[in-house]
């Protein structure tokens, strides 16, 4: 179903609380969730938190690009969400795998184990 | 006399030196190729030293790869001087340097050019070179296995290098041979590289070699610029330069411009350093630190005359310098008598023969300076026997004797079983340098000593000569009669090679210092085996037979008196007696070749006949008067180290000797040359080369380093950003995005964006 379809649904049901969804709606919700994703990716040390923020800040991007393309009536928001999609999962498993490994050798999954990289 | 195919040259070629160049060298013509061989050979011995080096050969095969390519060698220069028909010819190997520019050309190719002085010196290089090699399988055989090929491997590269030196057809081959045995000998010196002597006595002679090569390298220089040619063919018959002999020989030497007469002062330099000639005699005695039959060969009978070789090769040039002759005689002098005074004050046998063969060189080289080239000649050859003779002697008692060479712990060697022909090789060889009479050196250093009064203005130098032929013979004597005769008494040295327990070894070396008689308690001196006492019949042989080269060989048709005389009278060093009696001698026979009676280069002939000796005939007399002072050195040395002495240490010259003060004691010391070199030259140098050290150190190097320290004190600075935190590279990068949206932000606020 158009996305459309299913806002002027919910216009018709709730006329006062969706009064009317519009583009800047979705880019707010985007932005909350790509800085509440940065903010948990800069603040937590647990590996796997961290990598599920930067699954956030993915979504937040994702939802941006369609809630784009649908402004611009077109399919290439959508197109490049699967995408996204697709590298997203690929890494998930790469990603979680890293941080098996990387526990196993420290037996913590704090990002803070790991600094031999400094200057 | 210049050599008569030079003049015709000289006439033919006359207009210009290029196609004068030219047309000498095809005419000269080329000898056959076998010739190579002389010069081959060893460096193919030497190659393959270094390959059984590699593969880890563990024989004596070395010594004898050697001593084949060298024996060879020698039979080729036999073969070569039978068949020399008296015209000098060039061999040629390859093509070596070839330059051209403009109307002039530099040409030194790899070929060498033969003639009798080149023969002369060739005979007894290699033939000297296969004897010592043969000695040296033997002397050597303590050090069998890598360090026996890197000797023979040195070994083969003096002898081609010598070749080089000697045969090399133009001044660049002379050069490389001279650096390649100056590089042999380094590495031969410093063989015992474990010994701090050997090691500083090596870098000294190439040190002090290094100055005299400069010299050596800017004559070769001024020759080029002056006549255009390196080579000796087109050089010694160049127009230019038989012009300046003419001029010379009439005592015209205005006539000669100064970059000519300064050449003859360049080389000298070259030639004072390889011949250890006052001032750079300093090395050579040091150099003894080397295994024996080095110090034979290369310190005492063939490097070391490759001076004299320099000057009797290029006598020409020399000839057409005012300065350059009278130089060269007034330091062989002052050499002969400085190192003679030094050698009678010297304990150690070896720096005996080296201060002796220093001594000698100086008398070969003051008969350079009074014209008489073949007495220098004649000389080198009667001296490499000998002097070869003697110091293979020397290294027969220093290995049998576990490398003692102090005369004060060595008596009577004469009468312990098995080392007659030691003794008799010794006394032979010390007869010869201490000139006595009827023996070779008797017979070559009368021809210097009567030359050098028959050359009007050097009978002062004939004095001195006669004065340190006294003291030779006194010395030589001193040895001989300290060591080899009197009561049996030794002390063995401090390398016990043989037997293998060294606590053995230190025993015996304390029991020497408290001067007790325990000689022949534990240690027995092993006499040498056949090929050291091989090599000492043939040499003592040899230096018999010079004798008679002094009486064969003359040619009457060349007005040479013998063999020398005619060898070198036929080369490029030819000035015989063109002056002097002989000369006016002459003059009555054949006025013809000789036109003007008695003048020579350096005043006339009258004035010389004015001034003979005691009334006589100066070569005859001076049979008698050398002959005498021989003699008395020689009972006088007897009288003092053998008559009446009961042990090693003491004799009557020890009371003698303490009337003198402190003169002894400073002879002993060298006259404390060394120390003065070091005060004057060495130390300011030193000091000089500190404060250039911290020059480089602190100016030069301390911009180059401030230069590499900024970006270290940048990178110092931000370094600190690179924590290796994951978080905190977010966070910068959160940051910096957050920065730039800000001034998005501004800008868009500003309305810039519209």
């Amino acid at each position: 179903m158009d996305m459309t379809h299913s806002v002027q649904l919910a216009q018709l049901a709730f006329p006062d609380a969706v009064p009317s969804i519009t583009m800047a709606h979705y880019l707010f919700v985007s932005a909350a969730m790509f800085v509440m994703g940065l903010i948990g990716f800069m603040t937590r040390k647990n590996m796997i938190i961290m990598f599920l923020c930067t699954e956030l800040m993915f979504q937040a991007a994702g939802l941006a690009l369609i809630a784009f393309g649908r402004h611009h009536l077109g399919a290439d928001g959508q197109t490049f969400v699967i995408f996204v999609l697709c590298v997203a999962a690929a890494e998930a498993a790469m990603a979680l795998a890293l941080v098996v490994l990387l526990f196993r050798y420290r037996e913590t999954l704090s990002s803070q184990a790991w600094k031999e990289l400094n200057g | 006399m210049i050599n008569t195919t030079l003049l015709s040259n000289l006439l033919a070629f006359a207009p210009d030196t290029h196609a004068a160049a030219d047309h000498a060298v095809t005419e000269i013509g080329s000898g056959p190729k076998w010739i190579l061989l002389i010069v081959g050979l060893p460096l193919l011995s030497s190659i393959l030293s270094l390959v059984y080096a590699i593969i880890g050969n563990k024989t004596k095969l070395p010594a004898w790869t050697t001593v084949a390519a060298a024996g060879t060698a020698f039979l080729c220069t036999v073969a070569m001087y039978m068949s020399f028909d008296g015209t000098p010819y060039t061999v040629h190997a390859f093509d070596w340097i070839q330059v051209h520019f403009g109307e002039k050309s530099m040409i030194a190719n790899f070929s060498f050019y033969i003639d009798t002085l080149t023969i002369y010196w060739m005979l007894f290089v290699t033939g000297l070179a296969t004897c010592i090699a043969l000695y040296a399988s033997e002397y050597m055989s303590h050090d069998v296995g890598t360090s026996y090929c890197r000797f023979f491997g040195a070994f083969g590269l003096f002898v081609f290098s010598m070749a080089c030196l000697v045969m090399g057809d133009n001044f660049l081959m002379l050069y490389l041979g001279w650096e390649g045995v100056g590089l042999c000998s380094y590495l031969l010196i410093g063989y015992f590289y474990k010994k701090p002597e050997a090691v500083a006595a090596a870098k000294k002679a190439f040190i002090v070699n290094r100055i005299g090569d400069l010299g050596l390298a800017l004559g070769i220089y001024l020759i080029f610029v002056h006549f255009g040619t390196l080579e000796y063919a087109v050089l010694f018959s160049d127009p230019t330069l038989l012009s300046y002999v003419e001029s010379a020989k009439t005592g015209d030497f205005s006539a000669i411009p100064t970059i000519a007469q300064w050449i003859p002062l360049l080389l000298m330099i070259g030639a004072f350093g390889k011949s250890a000639q006052f001032p750079l005699y300093v090395w050579l005695p040091d150099a003894m630190e080397g295994p024996t039959p080095v110090s034979a060969l290369i310190h005492a009978a063939t490097m070391v005359t490759a001076g004299v070789y320099l000057i009797a090769r290029t006598y020409p040039l020399f000839l057409a310098s005012e300065s350059a002759l009278p130089i060269v005689a007034w330091i062989g002098t002052i050499t002969a008598l400085l190192a003679a005074t030094i050698g009678m004050a010297q304990f150690d046998i070896k720096r005996i023969m080296a201060y002796s063969t220093v001594s000698q060189l100086g008398y070969m080289f003051a008969g350079l300076g009074v014209l008489t080239p073949t007495g220098g000649a004649y000389h080198v050859l009667t001296h490499a026997f000998f002097k070869a003779l003697l110091f293979l002697c020397c290294g027969a008692v220093m290995h049998g004797f576990a490398g003692q060479l102090d005369l004060r712990k060595l008596s009577g060697l004469r009468k312990v079983k098995g080392w007659g022909i030691v003794f008799v090789g010794m006394l032979f060889g010390c007869l010869n340098l201490a000139g006595f009479p009827l023996t070779a050196g008797y017979f070559s250093k009368d021809t210097i000593l009567a030359e050098a009064f028959v050359t009007p203005g050097y009978s002062m130098i004939g004095w001195i000569l006669l004065i340190t032929a006294g003291l030779t013979a006194y010395y030589t004597f001193r040895v001989f009669f300290r060591v080899f005769m009197g009561p049996v008494e030794y002390h063995p040295g401090d390398e016990l090679h043989d037997h293998d327990h060294d606590d053995h070894g230190e025993e015996a070396h304390h029991d020497t210092n408290e001067h007790g008689d325990h000689h022949s308690d534990h240690f027995h001196p092993h006499a040498p085996g056949w090929a050291i006492n091989t090599v000492l019949v043939i040499l003592t042989a040899c230096s018999i037979a010079a004798t008679g080269l002094y009486f064969v060989g003359g040619d009457k048709d060349a007005h040479t008196k013998h063999y020398a005389d005619t060898m070198v009278s036929a080369s490029t060093a030819s000035y015989h007696s063109n002056y002097g009696k002989h000369a006016f001698e002459y003059y009555e026979k054949d006025p013809e070749h000789y036109p003007v009676a008695g003048v020579g280069p350096r005043g006339n002939i009258d004035k010389a006949l004015e001034m003979p000796i005691v009334g006589g005939d100066p070569h005859k007399m001076m049979y008698y008067i050398s002959g005498v002072i021989g003699v008395i050195g020689i009972a006088l040395a007897w009288f003092l180290h053998l008559f009446g002495r009961t042990n090693a240490a003491e004799c009557k010259m020890d009371p003698i000797a303490r009337m003198f003060g402190p003169i002894p004691k400073l002879a002993e010391n060298k006259w404390y040359v060394d120390e003065i070199y070091w005060a004057i030259l060495v130390s300011p140098l030193r000091i000089g080369s500190h404060i250039l050290h911290w020059i480089d150190k602190l100016l030069v190097d301390g911009l180059v380093n401030l230069f590499g320290l900024l970006p270290r004190i940048f990178a110092w600075i931000i370094r600190p950003s690179q924590s290796g935190v994951l978080q905190g590279y977010a966070v910068s990068m959160a940051g910096g995005v957050a920065i730039l949206l800000l001034v998005v932000f501004v800008m868009v606020m500003q309305g810039g964006l519209s």
